[in-house]
């Protein structure tokens, strides 16, 4: 929860003050409401925390002008974010504004000029609203000028107000901020007036609040924005110490009070403090000169601000590049520190690891996102590297004297056998190397047998596997069947997109004693892994674990005794039919293959869906919201820009090839099977889809679907047809990622693999287009991007292994069909993964009505029916069918699930 | 006798659990819900479930009394909709204020059956002020964002006769529940506010927002924070979440709002996140086991259930939390709380 919690001076923006700003006053008469907008936002970027509104004009209609603006900034959440100042002099503008505000407002302004029962009504009313109140230091005989009648005023407003129930903290004096340096000698004083006041204000009014508006005081300077600019600073400094809370301020425009010129400063001071007679003279002179010298007012210095950091010593300089993730100097730093500290192992145990504890605690503490540590690992890589050609030497002459480094610990990660996904395996890699953890990572596809042996021979002290597609868990729980039967003693850590507490503990934990932890995603392995290497940790922590998992056990075995399937008939009987005869089944436009080879990157870039890239980094939100979330928006746009840039190198050098093939063929579903024919005759078969159907128990109206259903039936008498298709833009994705791992940046190459995962599915968004104009329904279309990801059109792309058709072997069939393989370059693993990892495949379905649904639990009976089917054993059905298989929890034996620790 | 006041010092309080849910148990049909009264209406009636309070009072007092044997402390009168501006669709304002009678009254009578049953046990009714239809801060219309479809009149009107109608018909207290949008919500308790001065009483005011979703944010788009920085100068008796999430998803707004709170808090999730079938998944003891660790956190003074939930849910929900140490009650601070969509908290400077 971020909540700006103010201790310092707060900013009230005065840009969209009509009476302050020009451009604000002619963008509303003008009804220029794009450009009023632009204003109120530029002032939230430059700092405002709170923006002023005030459209008090003769010939504008006050309260429907600040109705109307109002209602335009609740819509633009970069605005809205912060508090509104209702600002009129009017009762009526103030009072429609707050019929407008959600969020907690302030009103400017009430006071006594109308006399103590006005003002009560009016605070009563605030109040009922649930705003806040700027009193200004008026009464009936009008506006304080003087110290004694401003504290006078605002403490006899303050007796009223909270003897009548007004909160003392929602008062905010405004104890009238006057123009000095005008040449009339009473006007000298206003300022030391004004911080007089606000001292006593603040010593004996308790919890009321000091504001003002500082623009006023240097009225007499108008057009010579330097010397007011100064003023304000000076102004600001003297009221903040005597305890002003806040003011309305061109929040852009505020100087450093330490940056002014001492002799402006000096003269400015003279005026404010009332300190020479002659101070106004003075500085009117001081400021006709800088005038006539100076031009408009220069920018600020902010590229010498933004390297201020490299005058450090150079342990300072490593561990801020470190926290900041900048790798511009790294090298050059770590060599100047080689030549400064003893032993090149010092500058790893001293300043880079100093740096890498503070992002370690930062990511821990969720103050610091992945992309970010992943920066500053790749900052940590390349210092490491630079190193350790001279630690390689240090350890050749150690060896003679037989001395031996250890890190904290070694951990094994291998992305399972049949799977080629690895960016969450290579993000928790890195962590845990960030860490001092030396991470062995065998890649992808990796056998049993190789994660075992590797293992033994390199005494690992945790071994940790990854994989994205349902058969990946079989392989999980096959691994760890060999783990205990090989003896092994070492935990267990189970990662990625498919697993999940329920399954670990369900399937996982009971077939290996030693211990199984289920890692949620890469910013809880650290503490995982440090509980499990930690002799005093361990058990206890083993043993929360075991008792996670033993209630999910019971909760899943509660749940499927709850679950009613029906039986394979019964949902047969319950299935989705139509009225064939009356149902649109367009003909495409051609039959068979069609290949895109070399399909240009920079087609596919618009239909790119950026929310799931985020999540790719761990950071959640809808896109583009997320790049003006609160919380994770600094770097979700950071990341957004570094993925922009790394996109746009892609596309122009092509590192990248998206090759890709579609097909229509006529078909008829048959049963729960979609068969193919060779031609519009029908007299011959040339494959079969074999489709599932849900079992679980529907309520009245809602039927068992299968993707079967929204295929015509033979027994319809009409020709289908149904197409699919297979598309990569993963070729080179590998190359490009090992290429950049080389160059230690494992942050660019986990983006290069996100990138194309992206521009896989954006592939599939663009053929599925193609596919639907092929079929004619797809050319009247008018879609936006956003409308294409919420799949706002005609038709289904399902892809087996997805909830719908969730048997991965169809695959083989898909790509038979389409000789995937040889026109696209996908291949298919043992588990039916497709290679490389950043391609889409799946049929499409053109009934008007077909839609994307679960399959959910399947009874025995659908198991036994679809070997049948498929010509399988039922072993074989069984197993390609377990995740979806209704059947008890493996009974942990004794041994394995009750035993804390190994 | 005991009030809701001294009872919630003492222990967790139980509110009950959906309405909706159970009124589609007993099948009623278009002709239940027009009853003699409606019978010529020219609109479908079927759906509008406030409307039962006049035209089957028997099911409401019902289902009411069912939560009250479950253990439930506290029952919402069955007023969700019962708005003129929520009737509109029904082409029912006119009965806006006799729907809110009726259903004050169908509480009431279950209460006092409760009580009747087992002397000594105190059963109250809170009289429920939802959301309504149309929103004070959002558009309808994406390409006029500064249009609104209510206007505060109209809605202060609505939310006025509403409550007055439920004072009238004797509830204990009022939940401003289900809040998606802080200024329909703050137009509620500005007309609730009217009504306390215009009859001369007041009752514990509960408010209760809805987190859409892991944003944890309200559909009009303000933090947790800042929603309870725009609702804390009503004083309520209890702030909480309701809707929207199962207790697993709120979890984490929830130990937020404990900390944040200066009044009692309270939360009555969903049965979980709807299913593909619309329906709730939780069961009884799941629910029972994320707010009984809610409770043991010490983050609850009330507890219950919103939609999916049934009476089963609330009995384990209640024995759950049975003999857990409520909230401690909160001090109310002196920081100015200001927001926008988000919080902007303005600690005093000293001088």
């Amino acid at each position: 929860m971020t909540v700006t919690s103010a201790s310092q001076f707060l900013m009230i923006g005065e840009r969209t003050n009509i009476t302050g700003s020009p451009r604000f006053a002619k963008a509303l008469k003008a009804g220029d409401w794009n450009e009023c907008l632009a204003i109120a936002r530029q002032q939230v970027e430059s700092g405002a925390n709170i923006i002023d509104i005030n459209v008090d004009e003769a010939l504008i209609d006050g309260e429907a002008t600040m109705v109307k603006f109002l209602n335009l900034i609740a819509a633009e959440p970069d605005i809205c974010k912060v508090p509104v100042m209702l600002d009129s002099s009017k009762w009526s503008v103030l009072e429609a504004g707050l019929c407008c505000v959600q969020g907690k407002a302030i009103v400017n302004s009430i006071s006594l000029k109308d006399g103590e029962a006005e003002l009560l009504r009016r605070a009563k009313l605030i109040r009922r609203y649930g705003a806040a109140a700027v009193v200004m230091a008026f009464d009936e005989q009008g506006q304080a000028a003087s110290r004694d009648d401003k504290v006078r005023i605002c403490t006899r407003a303050y007796n009223l107000l909270t003897s009548n129930g007004f909160p003392a903290e929602d008062i905010i004096f405004d104890p009238n901020i006057l123009t000095v340096a005008t040449g009339i000698e009473e006007h000298n004083n206003y300022a030391v007036d004004f911080f007089e006041a606000t001292r006593l204000i603040k010593q004996t009014l308790p919890h009321a609040k000091v504001s003002g508006g500082v623009s006023n005081v240097s009225f007499s300077f108008r057009g010579n924005n330097p010397v007011r600019e100064a003023i304000h600073s000076a102004f600001l400094f003297h009221g903040v110490k005597a305890g002003m809370d806040m003011g309305i301020v061109n929040a852009g425009m505020l100087g450093v009070y330490e940056e002014i010129a001492p002799e402006l400063l000096e003269r400015v001071e003279d005026v404010l403090l009332n300190r020479r007679p002659d101070a106004t003279d003075r500085l009117v002179s001081y400021a006709d000169a800088l005038k006539a010298k100076s031009g408009p007012p220069g920018t600020r210095q902010e590229s010498k601000e933004d390297l201020a950091w490299r005058s450090g010593t150079v342990a300072q300089r490593l561990s801020h590049a470190l926290v900041k993730g900048i790798d511009q100097f790294v090298e050059a730093d770590t060599e100047e520190a080689r030549l400064q500290f003893k032993r090149p192992l010092d500058i790893i145990e001293g300043p880079l690891m100093d740096g890498m504890r503070v992002v370690g605690d930062l990511f821990g503490a969720g103050k610091m996102f992945l992309p970010q540590v992943v920066k500053s690992a790749r900052v940590m890589k390349r210092a490491v590297a630079w190193l350790t050609p001279f630690m390689e030497e240090e350890k050749k002459k150690a060896a003679a004297a037989g001395a031996n480094t250890r890190p904290q610990g070694k951990v094994l990660l291998a992305t399972v056998k049949g799977d080629v996904h690895d960016i969450g395996k290579n993000i928790v890699g890195v962590v845990l190397a960030c860490n001092n953890y030396e991470v062995i990572d065998l890649g992808v596809m990796v056998s049993c047998d190789k994660i075992l042996a590797t293992a033994r021979e390199k005494q690992v002290d945790v071994v940790g596997l990854s994989g994205l597609i349902t058969p990946s868990l079989d392989e999980m729980v096959n691994v760890a069947r060999e783990l205990t039967r090989e003896g092994f003693d070492v935990p267990l850590l189970i990662g990625g997109a498919t697993t999940s507490h329920p399954h670990t503990s369900v399937k996982i934990a009971p077939q290996y004693a030693p211990g199984v932890v289920h890692v949620l995603d890469a910013s809880r392995v650290v503490n995982v892994v440090s509980a499990l290497l930690s002799p005093e940790q361990k058990p206890a922590f083993l043993l929360e674990v075991t008792k996670k998992q033993q209630g999910a056990r019971a909760d899943f075995e509660a749940r499927r005794v709850e679950r009613k399937l029906l039986t394979l008939e019964q949902a047969r009987a319950n299935r989705q039919s139509y009225d064939w005869a009356s149902i649109d089944i367009p003909r495409p436009e051609f039959v068979g293959t069609r290949a895109y080879s070399d399909v240009p990157l920079a087609d596919l870039v618009p239909f790119i869906d950026w929310g799931p890239f985020f999540n790719a980094w761990e950071l959640y939100g809808a896109f583009p919201k997320i790049l003006d979330d609160e919380k994770v928006g600094t770097e979700a746009k950071k990341l957004y820009a570094d993925a922009q840039a790394l996109l746009a190198r892609i596309v122009s050098e092509k590192r990248f090839r998206a090759n890709g093939v579609l097909a229509f063929w006529p078909c008829n579903s048959d049963g729960d099977d979609v068969v193919l024919w060779a031609d519009e005759s029908r007299s011959k078969e040339l494959g079969r889809f074999h489709m599932l159907r849900q079992q679980a128990e529907k309520p009245a109206g809602q039927f068992n679907l299968s993707l079967a259903d929204f295929v015509a039936p033979v027994s319809s008498g009409r020709l289908d047809w149904c197409g699919g298709f297979a598309v990569t833009a993963g070729l080179g994705v590998e190359e490009l990622a090992q290429q950049l791992r080389n160059a230690h940046d494992d942050y660019s190459a986990i983006m290069a693999q996100a990138l194309g995962d992206r521009l896989a599915e954006a592939f599939a968004e663009w053929a599925h287009l193609q596919a639907r104009r092929a079929c004619g329904f797809g050319r009247k279309e008018d879609l936006t991007n956003a409308q294409l990801i919420k799949e706002e059109y005609r038709g289904i792309r399902p892809a087996p292994g997805y909830p719908a058709c969730p048997e991965h072997t169809e695959k083989g069939t898909l790509f038979s069909l389409l000789d995937a393989a040889k026109v696209s370059g996908i291949t298919l693993t043992e588990s039916f993964a497709m290679n490389p990892a950043s391609s889409v495949s799946g049929f499409y379905l053109n009934h008007p009505d077909a839609k994307y649904f679960g399959l959910g639990k399947i009874g025995r009976d659908q198991a036994e029916d679809y070997a049948k089917r498929k010509g399988w054993s039922l072993e074989t059905a069984l197993k390609w069918l377990s995740p979806n298989l209704d059947e008890p929890a493996t009974a942990p034996s004794g041994q394995a699930a009750e035993r804390p620790a190994a | 006798m005991e009030t809701l006041e001294q009872l919630v010092r003492q222990r967790i309080v139980v509110i009950d659990g959906a309405m909706g849910s159970l009124i589609q148990t007993f099948r009623l049909e278009e002709r239940d819900f027009r009853g003699e009264r409606f019978g010529a209406h020219p609109k479908d009636l079927k759906g509008n479930n406030d409307l039962l309070c006049l035209t089957r009072p028997d099911v409401i007092e019902e289902i009411h009394g069912r939560y009250f044997d479950a253990g439930a402390d506290l029952v919402e009168t069955n007023t969700f909709s019962s708005t003129a501006i929520a009737q509109a669709d029904y082409d029912l304002s006119h009965v806006a204020r006799e729907l809110n009678l009726a259903a004050a009254k169908c509480a009431r009578n279950a209460a006092r059956a409760a009580e009747e049953k087992t002397p000594g046990r105190r059963c109250f009714v809170a009289g429920a002020i939802g959301p309504l239809n149309r929103t004070l801060s959002m558009s309808p219309d994406v390409n006029r964002p500064d249009y609104r479809a209510v206007t505060w009149q109209q809605v202060t009107d609505s939310y006025r006769e509403q409550t007055l109608a439920l004072l009238e018909g004797g509830v204990d207290a009022l939940l401003v529940e289900t809040i998606f949008d802080t200024l329909n919500a703050k137009a509620a308790l500005f007309s609730i506010e009217e009504v306390f001065e215009q009859v001369g009483r007041r009752v514990p005011v509960m408010v209760s927002v809805t987190i859409t979703d892991a944003s944890g944010r309200t559909l009009s788009g303000q933090t947790l924070g800042a929603f309870y920085d725009s609702i804390r100068h009503a004083h309520p008796f209890s702030v909480g979440i309701n809707c929207a999430l199962g207790g697993k998803e709120m979890r984490p707004y929830m130990q937020e709002l404990a900390r944040i709170a200066e009044c009692n808090v309270s939360c009555y999730p969903n049965a979980g996140l709807p299913n593909a079938f619309g329906g709730y998944d939780e069961t009884p003891a799941d629910m029972a086991r994320i707010l009984g660790d809610f409770a043991k956190n010490g983050w609850l003074n009330l507890v219950g259930g919103c939609c999916g939930s049934t009476p089963e849910h609330i009995a384990a929900i209640a024995q759950a939390v049975k003999g857990l140490a409520p909230r401690p009650d909160a001090e109310r601070k002196s920081t100015m709380r200001l927001s926008g969509l988000e919080s902007l908290h303005v600690e005093t400077r000293a001088s």
